[in-house]
């Protein structure tokens, strides 16, 4: 049986009240967040409830705010010094303080409804910790296993209660977390084969990073509201 | 007598029956495995961040490099994804294309899984016969996009370009006899809707020929069934889509239940299994290909009736074309922009989900209002099916591995991503 979006969300109002805060959503889709401490019960209630029963935990992922909202286009000096790609490539440091901004990682879970055939998207920022932590839903749903020692691999989030918190996806004997925005590109190290040592040996990155097209933000008038409501007759 | 004790085995990565490179660490009790500890990322290229380091329309060539044997379909996520941040419906004749080439592709992935699978626990006719077929449908791909099978032919707004006219034909050459020739080319006289037709009256017959071979075969049974049972309650819980969940039962499939393209438009049928075994998955993605040749004929007999533009016409986001551009200041400009800057897609995420041959092939992508995408998570299905690997082996014997390996239908394209 297929429930509307309004009557799904009218139930998690219902039964969650503030501790779940509807986020607006472009492409009619329903999107959450709500608060770490809160996210077990909330999940639990999510999975077992026959209002709700999100069976299915689709995906989970990791996401880095580092950058949001940030081009790297700048014409002025571009200008000045004649060709140039006009990119300002300032390496982001890394951040060796204690804490983080407390809306810099966030873990996004995508739930879906088999009974309602209705999907739910959840978000949960992690807060100032570093390293940023999480309780696990790996109990709820057995399908976060991987997905969270993936977002554990690449982004460093931390899954408290998981069984096996371990990389997944990079090298044995990685370092670092390869999809945090202060990460570059083309890594830190490569591998080559040492005709003297006779074997592969690690060494320092040779490439240079290079942008190919730079990052711009154009604020597009067809996309604005007040524009679409003057323009709609 | 010596004691006996467990003992730890390594298998893979490279190893025939891994499907690519995986390795498997296996703890066995003699022949029966304990547990079992697949180690992934031997072929990791970071996609997602080299999508978040380039245009939107430069990474569609990425996708078909996901999951290689289900190229097309990855595209059709991605391209959905862009498609509805931008609130952007292409042409009708582009969502038929589009259908038409995703159960193309449906039957070309599961003729591929089905040839492996059977020579992973011995049947090897079947790896020929399968590839016989998909050696035509892969024409079909080169016809229309020009490579036989990184098509990149999926573009937010429509398709690349439209269906040929002619279908390229084999030339004479020295060892070939014109006889032989005129075999060779007999379906390729017309255009690629004629040889797709000529294909789907003659496929049926083909999937009888492997069923002849394997529904009721003695080895093949004993090698697959009550072989990795999984009930429908673990498949949901453990995150199975596709054939996976509904060879445990679970009438679940996106093309029906959250339609996108024009499949609502069409008829068919969901296959679904009873007892969740590896002879279940097996029924199921045999009938699957049934309905996707059904779908074809469907689309083909809509593609000659309605001719019409196949991609957008909105010139912010689908290029002008070549002559326009000689006389027109406008088009000029526009594919100035387009092609050194790209678009911005106004902020926002979006999830857009498919239901490609393996399962729900999904894009998770975030927008700051960039050319280039914030984030993007490739959901894999695949990913989610060899995380339950292990909880699939335990207690089954050591050549039973290579069995639940082909029925999970494991790329590693899509899983290391």
């Amino acid at each position: 049986m297929r429930i509307t979006h309004e009557e799904m969300s009218a139930r998690i109002d219902s039964c969650f009240k503030a501790k779940m805060l509807r986020v607006d959503s472009q492409c009619n889709e329903l999107t959450y967040e709500l608060d770490q401490e809160n996210l077990i019960e909330i999940s639990e209630q999510l999975h077992n409830h026959a209002d709700f029963c999100f069976t299915q935990l689709i995906d989970l992922c990791g996401i880095d705010y580092l950058t949001y909202g940030k081009d790297e286009w700048i014409t002025q000096s571009a200008t000045d010094s004649g060709f140039s790609r006009g990119v300002s490539r300032k390496p982001v440091i890394l951040d060796d303080a204690d804490t983080f901004d407390d809306r810099r990682f966030a873990v996004i879970y995508h739930l879906l409804s088999v009974e309602h055939n209705i999907r739910l998207r959840l978000r949960v920022y992690t807060g100032l910790n570093n390293p940023p932590i999480l309780p696990s839903v790996d109990s709820i749903w057995n399908s976060a296993n991987w997905f969270e020692r993936e977002a554990f691999d690449l982004f460093g989030i931390l899954f408290e209660g998981h069984p096996d918190l371990r990389r997944i996806l990079t090298d044995y004997g990685f370092i670092g977390h390869p999809f945090r925005k202060d990460f570059p590109l083309s890594g830190n190290v490569e591998v080559r084969y040492d005709a003297d040592q006779e074997k592969v040996v690690y060494q320092p990155v040779s490439i240079e990073p290079r942008t190919l097209v730079p990052r711009v933000i154009r604020d597009d008038n067809r996309y604005s509201d007040d524009l679409k409501d003057s323009t709609d007759g | 007598m010596a004691e006996i004790q467990n003992y730890t085995m390594n298998f893979g990565p490279q190893h025939p029956a891994a499907h690519g490179v995986l390795r498997l660490v296996l703890e066995m009790n003699g022949e029966v495995i304990q547990s079992a500890d697949p180690h992934i990322g031997l072929l990791h290229r970071g996609t997602e961040k080299l999508v978040e380091s380039k245009p939107y329309n430069q990474s569609i060539g990425y996708m078909d490099r996901l999951d290689y044997v289900s190229m097309v379909c990855n595209e059709h996520g991605y391209v959905l994804a862009i498609e509805k941040l931008l609130n952007l419906t292409p042409p009708k004749r582009a969502l038929y294309i589009r259908v038409l080439f995703d159960e193309i592709t449906r039957i070309l992935n599961h003729l591929m899984w089905l040839g492996t699978h059977g020579l992973d626990v011995g049947a090897m006719t079947m790896f020929l016969y399968c590839f016989r077929e998909r050696e035509d449908l892969m024409d079909c791909y080169e016809a229309v996009s020009g490579t036989r099978m990184h098509a990149t032919y999926y573009r937010p707004g429509g398709v690349y370009r439209d269906l040929p006219d002619t279908m390229p034909k084999y030339e004479s050459a020295n060892n070939k006899k014109k006889k032989d020739l005129e075999r060779l080319n007999y379906n390729r006289e017309g255009s690629l809707l004629d040889f797709i037709e000529s294909f789907t009256e003659r496929f049926p017959s083909c999937v009888d020929e492997y069923e002849t071979l394997l529904t009721d075969n003695r080895i093949w049974k004993q090698r697959t069934v009550n072989i990795a049972v999984i009930s429908p309650e673990r498949a949901l819980n453990l995150g199975y889509t596709g054939p996976m969940l509904r060879g445990s039962g679970v009438e679940w499939d996106l093309r029906k239940k959250q339609p996108y393209a024009v499949y609502n438009e069409l008829d068919f049928d969901i296959p679904i299994g009873l007892n969740g075994d590896c002879y279940d998955r097996y029924l199921v993605r045999v009938e699957e290909m049934r309905q996707s040749n059904h779908i074809i004929k469907q689309c083909v007999e809509w593609l000659r009736d309605n001719p019409g533009p196949v991609m957008t016409d909105d010139s912010k986001i689908a290029p002008p074309d070549r002559m326009g551009m000689k006389d027109d200041m406008e088009s000029l400009i526009h594919h100035f922009k387009l092609f050194t800057e790209g678009y911005c897609v106004p902020e926002g995420e979006v999830y857009a989900a498919v239901e490609a041959p393996k399962g729900e092939f999904g894009i998770y992508l975030v927008s700051d209002g960039a050319n280039k995408p914030y984030r993007v998570k490739i959901r894999a299905p695949g990913f989610a099916h060899l995380a339950s690997m292990s909880e699939m082996v335990v207690g089954h014997m050591l050549a039973d591995v290579v069995a639940v390996m082909g029925t999970q239908d494991i790329v590693f394209g899509e899983i290391d991503r």
